[in-house]
């Protein structure tokens, strides 16, 4: 009993020591090197690369994104819980949230395409269809120019950035019933592959060949459409900050917007290059052309 | 209907109970494993993720989830284990502790998504450990704590009188009953529910996300180190867990073999689980030989 | 000489002290845990009620109200919040699946602790251990390629609903009801057993009459959790139940559950906003629902056991 005792004395003793050892020869990583950006899960991956790529040009910092939802993200940024705080909607958008304590930088641009399963055989709508199929005014494919067949309506949860988007510059500012909801793209995606008869609304890199993605008004959903708003269903993807923000939180969010990013990660993500907008729009939805260079 | 037939009846019966939760139960599994079998490779198991290029392995997430689970058990077993022996041995039954015990029960049923931001709030922003183990490991704690506290309590409930009434008589005090006599006999049981808990604990994402977080940063696997930021040992760091990539995967992945990772790490999942299953059953076994002497 | 003794005699013994301490650590462990729970009941509780007391919403239009749509303000000029349909969702699916998972989970139980304890212990024991490590997302994704098509195919409908969430569900919960029952019914002492069989009973009748009477309080218990993991269950039923806060009024129509919505929304909305109280409120009333089922099952229980 007693030798047992000893041994586990020096036991504790070698691990205290061992312990104060690898402390003292750690690498040391001041505090001010690390930031936290926290919120869309739809801008997670564009920023998470960034950070990676910017760890490895800056040694020693780190930055460590998280998803969460925008929600989360705007109200964590303002009670300055976090450095950064990702959005797809504007903070004016946002209920709750107090805009004048926030300050924009917006990095990308992503369009919003209406889909459908490929079974109702309808690859476009107008507008007006749009909004008459999501108010429930029309409940057959039929009556739109489909085969006969029941839709069903898919819907982002309500409050999220891509349902927001849509809501007011896709069904113009009507309300859509009262229906199935999903909270991801990659669900959304899935689910209206594999039933007949849906239609729900997706960022434009998830569109793939198991879905139909909708031309609107004769318009083509794509990238130079969105450019010059002639794909009026967009919006800008934010990396919000406090007032002052960290040194550190100034100089990454700078690097994601430099033309070194934008041409390569935020293309490559699918997204639209800040770069290539030819209007800009702002929380009211008032759109205005660039005037000759961006930034 | 005589005594007879109806024995032969209801038996019968649960026979195919028994063998249609079976079917179901194989079928379920699999399904799983045969989808996610061809996805899974050395190179799947040890390279780190990719956010939007195809290749991407699971290596960090199933690092992370095992050490994940160790610490989490390393905090919660202790408190279930003292929480379970006093419930059982040392309770009265009164108002109290049947108060104590509904609540207990009633904390089982909140979404752990709530747990989680509990946790987020409390330990991620209040406590300032950050996205971090820790802060997975303590969230974690809380969403385990009532399943093993019950099973641990219904373990030692499990062990007949008999067995406390020999140890008092033989001159030892009650504590000393327990830890020497009664807890032995009950380990197998306790272990069914620590293995319970543990795979719960495996499978949980949405208490994970908001604590843990959802960003596995790589890892220097040469760096033991844990103060480290890269170190695999730091508790500090963000990490996610396997089931978190599944459902991070699942619901925003943009990789063009994002099915075959989903699968494949599905499949590493549930044969993980089974390893640890195996594992802790052999261990348990060798132990309650040395401790019962039987 | 004699003081002596009696200071030794009247000083605590070393068990004695380790008995104290023993004692107070257990103690200590219950008190965490005590501690902790109702620290997440007050927290959930002081978020929730928020929504009544500083967004003043009524109370009775909160349970009763069918709109769902926390960013609209109705004609009243009040926020609109109605719970009713996810009250309803969450209890239908739970109540089924718990209905469809009792029979086949203690009739294994039964069949893995009395009828064939050896392969019980060999083969069924492990599955099932396994099976509660699958995550959720995985039992999603498997409803939703395997049990909503099946659904659609055989009972119409788009096949997302209370339907394909109550399988989903059974097979979830199965795992822990099964688990926990077996344990009830291996609480149940030998002697039991051999006195029923030694008075001439059959096997069923052994147990009908006798082994799972005793263990009714064990096996209700094991309910409860079942139910209170369907109850809690978010990620899974979120992908099958077509989360659609419309009143159920078929199995086969997209319904929502209050972990469902509670799940979807909360990342979405901003702390403190009334669109995230509500989304606490729904917790809330998740909580006092469990509290109900708690204690009604606890009244059977009390009723059905046997009198020790």
């Amino acid at each position: 009993m007693q030798k047992k005792r000893w041994i586990e004395c020096l036991l504790l003793v070698g691990l205290i020591i061992l312990g104060g050892w690898a402390y003292q020869t750690r690498q040391i990583n001041k505090a001010n090197m690390t930031i936290t950006a926290v919120g869309s899960t739809a801008l997670q991956p564009l920023v998470e690369a960034a950070g990676e790529d910017y760890a490895t040009h800056h040694l020693g910092t780190f930055i460590n994104v998280q998803g969460g939802g925008s929600g989360t993200g705007l109200s964590q940024v303002q009670e300055g819980a976090v450095d950064i705080g990702n959005a797809d909607v504007f903070a004016e958008e946002q209920k709750g949230i107090k805009v004048g304590r926030l300050q924009d930088h917006r990095v990308a641009v992503v369009g919003i395409t209406p889909i459908v399963n490929r079974s109702t055989g309808v690859n476009h709508l107008t507008t007006n269809q749009l909004i008459k199929i999501f108010t429930g005014q029309v409940h057959n494919w039929a009556q739109v120019g489909g085969r006969d067949q029941k839709i069903v309506i898919l819907n982002r949860a309500q409050g999220s950035g891509t349902r927001t988007t849509f809501e007011r510059f896709g069904l113009k500012n009507h309300r859509s019933i009262a229906a199935q909801e999903q909270d991801s793209s990659g669900m959304v995606r899935q689910i209206v592959a594999t039933t007949p008869g849906s239609i729900s609304y997706v960022g434009f890199s998830y569109v793939d060949k198991t879905v139909q993605a909708i031309r609107l008004n004769g318009v083509e959903p794509t990238n130079q459409n969105v450019a010059d708003n002639s794909w009026p269903i967009w919006s800008y993807e934010h990396m919000y900050t406090g007032l002052k923000p960290q040194p550190l939180a100034q100089k990454f969010i700078k690097y994601v917007q430099s033309k070194e990013i934008q041409n390569s990660l935020v293309r490559r993500l699918g997204y639209i290059s800040m770069a290539d907008m030819k209007v800009t729009r702002d929380g009211q939805g008032r759109v205005q052309e660039v005037e000759a260079s961006h930034e | 209907m005589s005594p007879k037939t109806s024995n032969q009846i209801a038996i019968s019966m649960l026979y195919v109970i028994a063998s249609t939760i079976v079917v179901i139960l194989a079928a379920l599994l699999g399904y799983i494993i045969i989808s996610g079998l061809p996805a899974i490779s050395w190179h799947f198991l040890t390279s780190p993720a990719r956010a939007f290029t195809s290749g991407g392995g699971v290596g960090i997430q199933l690092f992370n989830s095992f050490y994940l689970l160790i610490l989490t058990m390393l905090i919660s077993f202790p408190i279930a284990l003292g929480a379970g022996i006093y419930l059982n041995e040392y309770a009265k039954q009164n108002w109290v502790t049947a108060l104590v015990r509904s609540a207990i029960e009633i904390l089982s049923s909140l979404p752990s998504v709530v747990v989680g931001l509990f946790g987020f709030l409390i330990f991620v922003v209040q406590f300032g450990f950050g996205f971090s183990i820790l802060s997975g490991a303590f969230a974690l704690t809380f969403f385990n704590l009532p399943l093993l506290t019950r099973s641990i309590e219904e373990a030692l409930a499990a062990v007949p009188d008999a067995q406390r009434e020999g140890g008092l008589a033989l001159g030892l005090s009650k504590w000393e009953t327990v830890l020497h006599i009664i807890v032995p006999a009950a380990l197998p049981a306790i272990l069914t529910g620590v293995i319970l808990s543990a795979g719960r604990i495996f499978g949980e994402a949405a208490a994970l996300i908001f604590t843990a977080g959802q960003s596995a940063p790589a890892l220097n696997f040469t760096d033991w180190n844990p103060f480290n930021m890269a170190s695999p040992l730091n508790p500090m760091r963000p990490a996610e867990t396997l089931a978190v990539h599944i459902w991070k995967i699942n619901s925003e992945g943009i990789m063009p073999d994002a099915k075959a990772i989903s699968s494949g790490a599905s499949a590493v999942l549930v044969i993980s689980v089974l390893g640890f299953n195996l594992l802790a059953r052999f261990v348990g076994h060798r132990l309650f030989k040395r401790l019962t002497a039987g | 000489m004699n003081n002596k003794l009696q200071k030794q005699l009247l000083k605590r013994s070393k068990a004695a002290k380790l008995e104290r301490l023993g004692k107070t650590v257990s103690f200590l462990a219950l008190m965490l845990i005590t501690v902790t729970v109702f620290a997440i009941i007050i927290f959930v509780a002081s978020k929730g009620l928020s929504t009544f007391f500083s967004n003043h919403v009524n109370v009775i239009d909160f349970l009763t109200g069918k709109d769902w749509n926390p960013n609209v303000t109705n004609s009243k000029g009040q926020p609109e919040v109605g719970v009713l349909p996810m009250i309803s969702g969450s209890f239908v699916v739970t109540v089924l699946s718990a209905i469809l998972a009792t029979p086949f989970a203690i009739g294994t139980a039964i069949f893995m602790t009395e009828i064939s304890p050896h392969r019980g212990a060999k083969i069924l024991q492990p599955v099932i251990e396994l099976l509660v490590g699958i995550p959720s997302v995985v039992y999603g994704f498997i409803g939703l390629t395997v049990v909503v098509p099946a659904v659609r195919s055989i009972f119409g409908g788009s096949g997302f609903g209370i339907l394909a969430g109550t399988f989903v569900l059974f097979v979830m919960i199965l795992p822990t009801v099964t688990s926990m029952s077996v344990d009830a019914l291996r609480s149940v002492p030998r002697y039991y057993r051999e006195a029923a069989l030694a008075l001439g009973a059959t096997q069923w009748q052994t147990i009908y009459k006798v082994v799972l009477r005793a263990a009714t309080p064990g096996m209700l218990t094991a309910i409860v959790f079942g139910m209170a993991r369907a109850f809690g269950e978010a990620l899974a039923v979120q992908m099958v139940i077509g989360n659609a806060a419309l009143l159920p009024h078929s199995l086969v129509s997209p319904a929502s559950t209050l972990t469902s919505v509670l799940t979807t929304g909360i990342g979405n909305t901003v702390m403190g906003s009334l669109q995230n109280n509500a989304l606490w409120s729904l917790a809330l009333v998740l909580l006092v629902m469990s509290l109900i089922f708690n204690l009604v099952i606890r009244l059977i229980g009390r009723k059905g056991a046997m009198s020790k």
